[in-house]
């Protein structure tokens, strides 16, 4: 499941860009299944500064720990504070509930993949 | 040959149905350059020898002196029934239980140990244990630098000096500043101490009671601390922790102590039991093994090593630390002590240690040419002043058969002629007249 | 069974002291005192015992099962050791007495068993030179690293990296990142260390390669001599990580194959007991040009045979542990080496080869083995046919194995093979036991295939099936109320 109006970075982060220069970032159906149940989310905090690539953060499953990183550059804005208390929002509804953080964005991100290429990667990667 | 069962004909069918003809070839990759240029060990022993050789040596240890040596290591009374449960195979020959079903003794004894300690520091999370007093020190500082992402730690100089050394090797090479501040006379210098913190600050630590015996709340200083977002990291001693005020009611983030107090042998240094307590939020960042209670599929109550996410064996390099062992054993041994003490138990050998200690000091302060280092409040250690060298006063001392405490000099410069002394429970009143009669006869 | 807190009974009396004449506050402020109690259990000895002996049985241990764990080296620890360390001449002795005055004679029995057991431990290895200190496997691994990190800096080398095998235990790339160093991971061939990759790696900001020897398939690195003299040409250092030493004693000694530092596990090789996951002991060993590195302090002996601590060695990294390592484990291990000498050594890895080559040709047409060729004292097996087949995981089969009262092998361990399952007999185990094993392995297999469902279930025959860690990382319950 790869929705077609976002993009993603190869480090299986998924971007919602927005007309005011601000993007959602959460990681992808692909990036869930592969960790399994998720235990924890740690997110940085309001105000952070982040290149992208940057690490910014991890995601623990039991038997797995996974670093987040940055898919663009900007200032963290907004972070899901709902998953401190129910990691479990993830695995139920990745482009969704469980969101991770927003961004108010430096420039016009590149480097960013489109959804069909996206899904040669994590086709690959299977 | 002695715990190798197989006998000829079992090793020869073996090797009939592995298809090598012997034992040698099982070894054939080894290249013949790399045989060894010698293997010139004894011949092996019957076990009765072992154990004769084994008495020898022991016999060579002066361990029946009467001794008030302490300085962070002490002799206090450990429970029969403590040793005769920890000898049950079950336990001693367990591996670390990565099978949760069949190692649920050895889960729930850490998920209870947890209990224990955060109750005796009214601290709110504790790992398994780490190696000893020192290195959870060490693991300590290292969490408040990963927490905190900064790279200085001011340290008080009244913190245990054998510690101190320990966390020097381990962060030589971290580029780390360990700002190390002035004890005074055997006190914390408070001021001083919070005044070394800044923006840059990732922890202080101090130790209670500190190397000296001196008791102290911090309360103060942790709340300075925190006012720069600094940790405050104490180091604290278990079985004075039933007399004395609390890590937790201090406001302290990361409480450490050794464990050796709880009813393990002095054993020349080791094995030990690090004890590593913090607060909630920081659980993440703390290294070793944690046990936590869950459920099986029918509903039954059962426990598993949890938050193994952070541990090498996942993380590898990234992991918060590379220890793997959690010293159970010695975990396991501390655990049954404070059950088999309880409360009362525990309030008492602090109280008698205190007692002992504090009845020392004033026979001993009675004599000319004794006085205390300080005027602070200390617990069961005290160091006193001669007016002679300390080393010279212990080395004649222990020629009567006293060993009376740790000479400081060793480690302060400028306080070769003080002595630091200690009692436990175990001391009797006539032990400490004698110390005194002796020290009374040395100095004359 | 309920926690120990919950079967207090307040009053109820257990060991304890006499009743002081004084209370704290009689000395110290009450400012300085504790509000309120510890709330500790009260409970009867017997409480005690009967709670713990409780819990006890819900164990497995190398006293009562088969304990197959690959790289853990369950083997039989023998009984005399344990009244060996507790020898009150050992067990009573204070940490510091070596740095009283007259300490060292006062200690002397302990010193010459330091001493002895680094000497008899260099005679193993062919190192030049031993430290007890490390506490543990991954302290020593810790230990060496900083070692190498000292002697580079002492060359003003400038080297930054280490290397390590993709097939490593995990606390080695740990270990070499906290002593500062970055590292670099590399591939294996044919399950052991290919040339091409490591020359590939090679550069002149590496320190060292971490190197286990047979490595983690139970495979003997027999490129061996290439690689020495490869990580020598760029003044790299070889660390041999002694996790698998069990397999090799009298065979191969690593100093004389040409590695620079090295750990044992003394709860391994040398039969101390695991303790449930310790206490362990990691001791050191160097070559002659790192001997100014190692730790302090360190045990001498002068010629009319007296023992003293030495601490003046200006190039040490330092202390790493506060006195001499676990003292008490050391004992064990130097009582161990003292029963079975050179010719019971070298029978130890002998007899432990035959074990693993035995059960691994028994089992090899019901389990995949991928590299099915000799091995040393372990083989790694995978479970990838079962799984794709009947859906039956490596986890699966191991839980069935609780089931019928044997202790699983490790599992998905090394990382390189898929559903791993490394079995290590050792050598204390009887063909009886083996053959045992290799009958109900057979038999699960079998269930796999005919009844995959019932596995998936497994183990019903323990106090508690499979737990809920999701839960547990979720939850995060790790203490009774407080």
């Amino acid at each position: 499941m790869i929705p077609n109006d976002l993009l993603y970075a190869k480090t299986h982060e998924w971007v919602r860009i927005e007309d005011n220069g601000e993007a959602t970032v959460g990681i992808t159906q692909f990036a869930q299944e592969q960790l399994g149940d998720i235990t924890y989310v740690e997110l940085p905090s309001v105000g952070d500064v982040f290149s992208a690539g940057d690490e910014m953060g991890s995601v623990e499953s039991v038997k797995a720990a996974s670093e987040l990183y940055c898919p663009v550059s900007g200032e963290i804005i907004a972070v899901n504070e709902a998953l401190d208390d129910a990691p479990e929002k993830v695995n139920a509804s990745p482009y969704g509930d469980g969101w991770f953080v927003r961004i108010k964005l430096d420039d016009e991100p590149d480097d960013l993949l489109s959804p069909e290429e996206y899904a040669e990667i994590a086709q690959a990667d299977h | 040959m002695p715990y190798i069962p197989h006998t000829p004909e079992e090793v020869r069918e073996m090797l009939d149905v592995i298809g090598v003809s012997r034992i040698d070839d099982l070894f054939a990759e080894i290249p013949e350059a790399l045989r060894p240029k010698s293997f010139n060990l004894p011949a092996g022993m019957t076990e009765m020898a072992v154990r004769a050789h084994m008495e020898r040596l022991a016999a060579q240890n002066a361990v029946h002196m009467d001794s008030f040596l302490g300085a962070g290591f002490y002799d206090h009374y450990v429970p029969s029934a403590s040793d005769a449960l920890l000898l049950r195979g079950e336990f001693y020959t367990a591996y670390t239980p990565y099978q949760p079903e069949c190692s649920q003794g050895t889960l729930q004894a850490i998920f209870e140990y947890q209990t224990a300690v955060c109750r005796l520091f009214e601290m709110e999370c504790s790992n398994a244990g780490v190696y000893d007093g020192g290195t959870a020190l060490y693991e300590a500082v290292m969490m408040a630098v990963r927490q905190t992402r900064r790279k200085k730690v001011v340290v008080s100089e009244a913190v245990s000096p054998i510690y101190r050394i320990v966390l020097a090797t381990y962060t030589k090479n971290l580029k780390l500043a360990l700002v190390t501040v002035p004890h005074d006379k055997g006190r914390d210098d408070a001021a001083a101490l919070a005044d070394a913190i800044d923006d840059q600050t990732a922890a202080v630590v101090v130790q209670n009671p500190n190397f000296f015996g001196v008791v102290a709340d911090f309360t103060g200083l942790f709340a300075k601390a925190r006012e720069k977002k600094a940790l405050s990291i104490i180091s604290g001693y278990p079985v004075l922790q039933t007399a004395l005020k609390t890590p937790g009611a201090m406001g302290a983030d990361i409480c450490t102590a050794e464990g050796q107090s709880l009813g393990l042998p002095l054993s020349f240094g080791g094995p030990y039991l690090g004890v590593m307590t913090c607060r909630k939020d920081l659980v993440r960042q703390m290294p070793g093994r944690i046990a936590g209670r869950t459920f099986d599929a029918k509903g039954r109550t059962g426990y598993v090593l949890t938050l193994q996410a952070r541990e090498q064996h996942i993380r590898r390099q990234k992991a918060t630390s590379n220890i793997c062992s959690n010293q159970a054993l010695c975990a396991l041994r501390a655990l049954i002590n404070l059950c088999l003490s309880g409360n009362e138990g525990l309030s008492r050998q602090a109280a008698l240690s205190i007692e002992n200690a504090h009845y020392a000091a004033k026979r001993l302060t009675a004599l000319p040419g004794v006085e205390l280092l300080n005027d602070a409040p200390f617990g069961n250690e005290f160091a006193v002043v001669f007016n002679d060298n300390a080393r010279r006063v212990a080395r004649l001392l222990m020629r009567e058969g006293v060993i009376p405490g740790f000479p400081l000099g060793r480690y302060y410069p400028g306080l070769e002629n003080a002595l630091l002394v200690c009692c436990t429970e175990k001391h009797h009143r006539k032990d400490i007249d004698r110390l005194v009669r002796l020290v009374e006869k040395v100095l004359q | 069974m309920s926690t120990v807190f919950k079967k207090s009974v307040p009053g109820r009396e257990g060991v304890w002291p006499e009743k002081p004449r004084t209370e704290p506050r009689d000395f110290i402020d009450e400012n300085l005192l504790r509000a309120g109690q510890p709330n500790l259990p009260s409970l009867s000895e017997l409480d005690v015992v009967r709670h713990f002996t409780g819990l006890s049985k819900k164990n497995f241990g190398v006293d009562g099962e088969f304990y197959p764990l690959g790289s853990c080296t369950m083997k039989y620890n023998p009984k005399f050791t344990e009244e060996v360390a507790a020898l009150p001449g050992f067990s009573r002795l204070h940490p510091m007495t070596p740095q009283l005055p007259g300490g060292g004679e006062m200690s002397s029995g302990a010193l010459e068993v330091i001493y002895e057991t680094e000497r008899l431990l260099c005679e193993i290895t062919g190192m030049s030179a031993f430290t007890l200190h490390p506490m543990a496997g991954a302290h020593g691994e810790l230990t060496g690293a900083l070692m190498m990190a000292a002697y580079h800096a002492d060359k003003g080398n400038k080297k930054t990296k280490i290397i390590c095998p993709d097939s490593a235990h995990g606390t080695n790339p740990a270990s070499a990142s906290i002593a500062g160093f970055d590292v670099v991971s590399i591939a294996s061939a044919d399950g052991i260390v290919d040339p091409d990759q490591l020359a590939a790696a090679l550069d002149d900001e590496v320190a060292g390669v971490m190197l286990t020897v047979p490595n983690t398939l139970g495979l003997f690195e027999k490129h061996l001599p290439r690689i020495v003299d490869m990580v020598h040409a760029v003044d790299g250092l070889l660390y041999y990580d002694g996790a698998n030493l069990n397999a090799i004693l009298g065979h191969l000694r690593v100093g004389d194959a040409g590695f620079d530092v090295v750990h044992l596990n003394l709860h391994k090789t040398f039969a101390t007991p695991h303790g449930g996951g310790g206490p362990g002991s990691g001791p050191v060993g160097v070559s002659e040009k790192l001997i100014p590195y190692l730790p302090i302090s360190r045990v001498t002996r002068d010629d009319a045979g007296r023992y003293k601590l030495k601490y003046d060695y200006p190039k040490s990294i330092g202390y790493v542990a506060p006195f001499y390592g676990n003292f008490g484990v050391a004992l064990k291990a130097y009582a161990y080496i003292l029963r079975l000498g050179a010719e019971g050594l070298t029978r130890v890895s002998e007899n432990a080869v035959l074990a693993a080559n035995y059960l691994r040709k028994r089992l090899e047409n019901d389990l995949d083995i991928p590299y099915n060729r000799l091995c040393m004292h372990e083989f790694v097996a995978s479970a990838c046919s079962a799984q794709k087949t009947c859906g039956v995981r490596a986890l699966d089969i191991a839980k069935a194995l609780l089931d019928r009262g044997i202790h699983a092998p490790t599992i998905y361990f090394p990382l390189i093979v898929k559903e791993a399952l490394m079995v290590e007999p050792t050598e204390t185990e009887s063909k009886a036991t083996l053959d045992a094993f290799v009958d109900v392995m057979k038999e699960i297999m079998e269930q796999a295939a005919t009844d995959p469902e019932s596995l998936l279930a497994a183990p019903v025959n323990t106090p508690v099936g499979r737990l809920d860690e999701t839960h547990a990382a979720r939850a995060m319950e790790i203490t009774e109320d407080l």
